[in-house]
């Protein structure tokens, strides 16, 4: 069976889907006896999800960019 | 103004037209700077990384072929200038990644188990205090780090496209993004059990 250091090598191939029907079963089966390895998975999907997320624009962002920003990028170009 | 078909628009830029240009930044300039400020996190910032962006792209129109979408043109080189802000802009010093990386036994396994984070201090947090926190501790990354976690979490960038804009191989991408990966968890854990800082 597979240490919880090998299942840590295995980890960003497993969530992008790219193990083996072997390798994936060996991981899936550690994770079924490894309490650890489970909680330490479950962190480090919620850590995706938060990335993600907090880079996300906030909903009160206007679309339209902001007239000042549009004359300063204006004025920058006439002055190059 | 009606804004002129993609072609057009590409041929009056390249002839120098003033009304052409501020065309342009009307109707790209929203969806740049929602990019930087994913990027950068900080507004001002973002606007800079915008402002360079479209003077690049006024300079460099001659390269745009058409291959791509101008939206696709302009989102790339948002972001090549938001990742060049945010090299120049670094308010604290990188961690250092190796000793944030899990630890383990000789034989291989854990040495200590984890806190599930759905206690009352996360759940309870606010939404913006979450996303600030998460920012500040991806601003904790070294860069090399930082830019992949951007550009592939953030940005949802493939894996392909992520070594392109960095200019490194497939597997360098995914080892920094899991090593990056592993170390902002760990910045996560020990934030939310109360340390402050990086």
């Amino acid at each position: 069976m597979l240490t919880c250091r090998e299942l840590f090598e295995f980890l960003h191939d497993y969530l992008a889907r790219d193990l083996s029907l072997a390798q994936r079963a060996s991981f899936e089966l550690h994770l079924t006896v490894c309490k650890h390895c489970r909680e330490y998975l479950a962190t480090y999907k919620k850590t995706i999800d938060l990335t993600c997320a907090a880079c996300e624009p906030d909903d009160d962002v206007p679309e339209d960019v902001p007239e000042d920003l549009v004359q300063a990028i204006l004025n920058a170009r006439r002055s190059k | 103004m009606n804004a002129p078909s993609e072609a057009i628009l590409v041929e009056q830029l390249r002839a120098g037209s003033d009304e052409a240009f501020e065309s342009l930044v009307r109707e790209h300039g929203g969806v740049m700077l929602a990019t930087a400020r994913r990027v950068l996190g900080q507004d001002a910032d973002a606007q800079d990384a915008v402002q360079d962006a479209f003077v690049q792209a006024f300079r460099k129109i001659d390269t745009f072929h058409g291959e791509s979408k101008l939206r696709t043109w302009l989102h790339r080189i948002t972001v090549n200038a938001s990742l060049m802000k945010l090299r120049s802009s670094r308010s604290r010093p990188a961690v250092s990644i190796d000793e944030l990386l899990p630890q383990f036994l000789e034989d291989g396994h854990r040495t200590v188990g984890e806190k599930r984070w759905s206690d009352p201090g996360l759940v309870a947090a606010e939404r913006s205090e979450t996303r600030a926190i998460v920012r500040e501790m991806i601003d904790c990354l070294p860069d090399d780090y930082r830019e992949v976690v951007l550009l592939r979490d953030v940005e949802q960038l493939d894996t392909k496209e992520t070594a392109d804009f960095l200019g490194v191989g497939l597997a360098v991408v995914k080892t920094r993004l899991h090593r990056a990966r592993q170390a902002l968890r760990t910045l996560l854990a020990r934030r939310f059990a109360g340390v402050t800082g990086c």
